[in-house]
């Protein structure tokens, strides 16, 4: 198994496809060659599996890409995996324009996550995994969450050559927190690769891209979609700003969640850091990041809300799959992924 | 050093020290420091967020007894 801190030296294996898009796609990787959907695309559920691995895999080559796939590093700006890839995200992004609430402004939005629930939240997974506290089911959580959080505040980078002043001097300041303040074993994807290993899973980048759902795929895939474009900038900045405001309480439920099923003190500190450290970047990037944004262009202000509404979406599906699997005592990981196949027992 | 006029907490230039009434000296060293000052923190002096308002819990939505611990 790897270890925590060669977790970002090893390139994912290719995942199975899950449909003629993504066969599409990672064929063409495999091949060095074109990709070849005979349209499929046109037809596919844009939250579905197969649209959602597509996507994931073509946003894959912008990061770290995959093992086993000649020429690899210079397919990232391949004009026909470019081409699919745009024909892949309308559907998506209109998909979320459509489905995602649609707050009165960037405020309202941001406001309405910050108010706490006095007690248990129903549909909350992290109020959920704080009462059941099954290590199983936090295993799985962590598999799952693994796709962001090793490459955890990357693309939030993207957004930096799109700001100016107060709004990039914040971002800034949270992203040199989520990088660890210039110490190596203090990157915020470090700490979760040795959450991982003290969990009993592979910390290996990508390593349950094969398990994870189109559901948990889409909310990467959605902060790739705005980090990637410039004119969703207004988008990414609200998907950050939702991210922050609601990690810290949910970080703490989580910690707790951990820390009553027994795991160490390494899967424990990843959550206890991030009650902390979000408990600032929230107030930055509300006071600086956002503010600073809507004072250059206001007229970015609906887009804010929109990737607040998104993110939201997003994680409620998400919330809605992993809850409606634990409650009914089956794995919410892809069929052949059970969490004893990904984990080992403690 | 910038107030929060939401009753949120202190933003402070790290490396920080702080003492407390007990007099223990609480060290961080983030770049920001977010100090409570609304005395809820669980991990008092730092922030974590306890300051924001509370929804009553909903009446519509009964915990389901699928949630209870196993």
């Amino acid at each position: 198994m790897t270890t925590p801190a060669r977790s970002r030296l090893t390139r994912p294996r290719l995942p199975e496809p899950r449909g003629p898009v993504s066969a599409g796609v990672v064929e063409a990787l495999r091949s060095g060659g074109s990709p070849v959907t005979d349209g499929a695309e046109a037809t596919a559920d844009p939250y579905g599996e197969d649209l959602q691995l597509a996507l994931y895999v073509l946003y894959e080559l912008h990061y770290q890409g995959f093992a086993g796939a000649p020429a690899d590093d210079s397919r990232e700006w391949d004009p026909e995996l470019l081409a699919l890839r745009a024909t892949l995200e309308q559907p998506f992004l209109a998909a979320l324009r459509a489905d995602a609430e649609r707050p009165a402004s960037a405020a309202a939005a941001l406001d309405a996550l910050l108010v706490e629930p006095a007690g248990h939240r129903p549909g909350s997974v992290s109020h959920h995994l704080r009462r059941t506290h099954r290590l199983p089911e936090l295993r799985e959580y962590a598999a799952l969450r693994s796709l962001y959080h090793l490459k955890e505040a990357d693309p939030h980078a993207w957004m930096i050559p799109r700001l100016r002043g107060r709004a990039k001097a914040g971002l800034a300041a949270v992203e040199y927190d989520e990088f660890g303040a210039g110490r190596a074993e203090d990157v915020h994807a470090r700490l979760y690769a040795e959450l991982m290993a003290e969990l009993g899973l592979d910390p290996a980048y990508g390593h349950y891209l094969d398990a994870a759902p189109a559901a948990a795929l889409a909310t990467v895939n959605l902060m790739s979609l705005f980090g990637l474009h410039r004119a969703l900038r207004g988008a990414l900045v609200g998907h950050f700003a939702a991210v922050e405001v609601t990690s810290s309480p949910g970080s703490r439920r989580l910690a707790d969640a951990l820390r009553k099923a027994g795991a160490g003190p390494a899967a424990v500190r990843f959550y206890e850091e991030h009650v902390e450290a979000d408990a600032v970047h929230e107030q930055v990037v509300r006071r600086d990041v956002v503010a600073g944004l809507l004072a250059d262009e206001p007229e970015l202000d609906a887009d804010v809300a929109f990737g607040v509404a998104a993110t939201s979406l997003l994680e409620d599906r998400l919330g809605a799959l992993l809850l409606d699997a634990w409650t009914q005592d089956r794995s919410a990981l892809l069929p052949g992924h059970h969490a004893d196949a990904v984990a080992r027992p403690a | 050093m910038r107030l929060d006029p939401d009753g949120g907490p202190l933003l402070v230039d790290g490396p920080v020290e702080v003492v407390t009434e007990d007099g223990t000296t609480h060290f961080s060293h983030r770049p920001t420091v977010a100090l409570c000052t609304c005395r809820r923190s669980a991990r008092y002096p730092w922030c974590d967020t306890s300051h924001r308002a509370r929804a009553p819990e909903r009446a519509d939505a009964p915990d389901s007894p699928e949630e209870e611990p196993r």
